[in-house]
């Protein structure tokens, strides 16, 4: 089968979640990748030496700038009928753009993708990750998602694939980019670290929150998460959230300080390697899944925590 | 201008979900239903853009048999003004549902779309997009924040990374995130009003929609399940075990 990715990049460099992908679709078939941007020069040619990536598709428009689905769903459904699966990673950039291409298609997506089974039939996650599904599809376009953390990601270098280049399709001008806030940080991207050190609501407040976890981390060289509960507080920006609804992430090892435990947090890191809870309250969900759990004060244990490793 | 409001009814979002002894399916009896967290933002977000005047009307639909009366009741309870139930037991996937809206959004014509981002079952997150695409309309997904300037929507989505915005024309598709507002609590005199509120029941097979399902489930199955952990008493103990037992760090 010939399966195209669709690359996820800021025109200068291709985004690790993409990597994900490319590993998930080499199980299916010869790859694909498509590079749509403006001025993406660099961005496809670090596309061409990612390995298991046989060839890459250029295309320049400055409408492709931002990579808005409203521009790159059509110029995608225009391949219908040159590959057998269309697949992203499952990032916020693939879910929003792969059930736009679908629709336009008229074929329905498998979201999240966790395992192939074989061509047409895929396992993933519903219910917060409660419930695995073994699910067939009879459509000839295959349009998949696939959740990073189920898929190794392919190595930056090694491969060689040829460029192609070519032509945009008309503007839609349907939605015009504005702006970007990007949350500024040093750290490892929370779904790729291999330490993620992640707080709750217990932590009372920002302040506290910064100043326990930043030295913890720091020590880990870990990520930072964080439980909806501590966002909503205020503690940390929203792309901090480890859950349902926030990131997906598998680290070696998961610590989650003064968070309950949730149904729809322990979705987000139930794959971690090891689970470490601290929490006041021995009743707290979060014992019944963590390979160790310690009762007590947070705001006497992480410092000692910090200090010893 | 009009709002259409998706809603759906799920499995509440506190109930631990099992399979049924067969595995053919989640145990859905005696189980508390409810309206999809998302979806219920999407419905407070309408009804508060009613409040300030930026809508004319607020209109919720929802998809199934009788029973998903239920949830529209409660939109209607939430200030939603009339509902619309698209009675049918077929099985449908995002894209049968995005179908059965467009068509729905042909009949009302409204300028914004409000859909919660995904349900709580399916996980799917597809359907908002999926709408959109059939209409030929701006999408804003994932969104924390609305306004409205020039007969354009100006929204904040939430992306890996921060936040984004997007000017969107307008008809526009648009689904909520969790932090674009905190909905209300229902009061009793509401819930006797919605009673007397509008609730139009439309077949599905009046609609004209091509609706087929492609794709099969084939089993389901609980994840693998973590194995019991131990309770240690000390940081120290604590860090020895990370070490030399669990070599995390």
């Amino acid at each position: 089968m010939k399966v195209l990715v669709i690359a996820e990049h800021n025109n200068d460099a291709i985004l690790h979640s993409t990597l994900h992908a490319v590993t998930a679709a080499q199980a299916l078939g010869e790859v694909t990748l498509l590079v749509a941007g403006f001025q993406q020069e660099k961005a496809v040619e670090v596309a061409s030496k990612i390995a298991g990536v046989n060839h890459v598709i250029s295309v320049n428009a400055e409408h492709y700038q931002h990579q808005l689905p409203e521009e790159l769903a059509p110029l995608v459904a225009s391949l219908k009928g040159q590959y057998g699966a269309f697949t992203a990673t499952a990032s916020v950039f693939g879910k929003n753009l792969m059930p736009r291409i679908a629709a336009l298609m008229d074929v329905s997506q498998i979201s999240d993708i966790t395992k192939i089974v074989n061509a047409n039939t895929f396992e993933h996650p519903i219910y917060a990750g409660n419930v695995i599904e073994t699910i067939s599809t009879t459509e000839e376009t295959l349009v998949l998602t696939f959740r990073s953390t189920a898929f190794e990601a392919s190595a930056v270098e090694g491969g060689n694939a040829n460029v192609v280049n070519m032509d945009a399709i008309a503007v839609t001008n349907l939605t015009q980019f504005v702006s970007a806030n990007l949350t500024k940080s040093d750290r490892p991207e929370l779904g790729q670290a291999k330490v993620i050190v992640s707080g709750g609501r217990a932590l009372q407040s920002k302040d506290q929150f910064e100043t326990l976890l930043t030295p913890l981390a720091d020590k880990l060289n870990a990520a930072i998460g964080a439980s909806r509960a501590a966002v909503d507080s205020g503690f940390v920006a929203n792309d901090y959230q480890v859950g349902q609804t926030g990131k997906i992430v598998a680290p070696e090892l998961y610590l989650a300080l003064g968070i309950s435990g949730a149904i729809q947090h322990i979705a987000g890191m139930q794959g971690s390697k090891v689970i470490v809870a601290i929490n006041k309250d021995p009743d707290a969900a979060i014992f019944k899944i963590a390979d160790y759990g310690l009762v007590g004060d947070l705001f006497e244990i992480i410092p000692q925590l910090t200090e010893q490793l | 201008m009009k709002v259409l409001v998706a809603v759906k009814q799920v499995i509440d979002h506190n109930v631990r979900i099992r399979l049924k002894g067969d595995k053919s399916a989640v145990e859905t009896d005696n189980v508390k239903l409810s309206i999809n967290p998302f979806d219920e933002i999407a419905v407070e977000e309408a009804v508060r853009l009613k409040e300030k005047g930026t809508a004319s009307e607020v209109i919720a639909v929802s998809i199934g048999t009788k029973n998903v009366e239920e949830v529209l009741r409660s939109a209607l309870a939430m200030g939603a003004d009339k509902a619309i139930l698209v009675n049918t037991d077929m099985k449908l996937d995002s894209l049968g549902v995005a179908k059965i809206l467009a068509k729905i959004g042909e009949r009302e014509q409204p300028s914004l779309y409000l859909l919660g981002k995904q349900s709580i079952d399916r996980d799917a997150n597809q359907t908002p997009q999926m709408l959109a695409a059939l209409l030929n309309a701006s999408q804003g997904t994932y969104i924390n924040e609305i306004a409205f300037d020039n007969n354009r929507a100006v929204i904040t989505r939430e992306i890996d990374g921060g936040m984004e915005t997007l000017s969107l024309s307008l008809p526009a598709v648009v689904s909520s995130d969790l932090r674009l507002n905190e909905p209300r609590f229902i009061k009793l005199p509401s819930i006797m009003q919605a009673r007397r509120k509008p609730l139009e029941v439309i077949e599905l097979d009046s609609l004209g929609c091509t609706i087929r399902l492609k794709t099969k489930v084939e089993a389901l199955r609980e994840p693998e399940g973590r194995k019991a952990g131990v309770m240690v008493t000390s940081v120290e103990e604590l860090v020895n075990k990370l070490k030399h037992e669990a070599k995390v760090i």
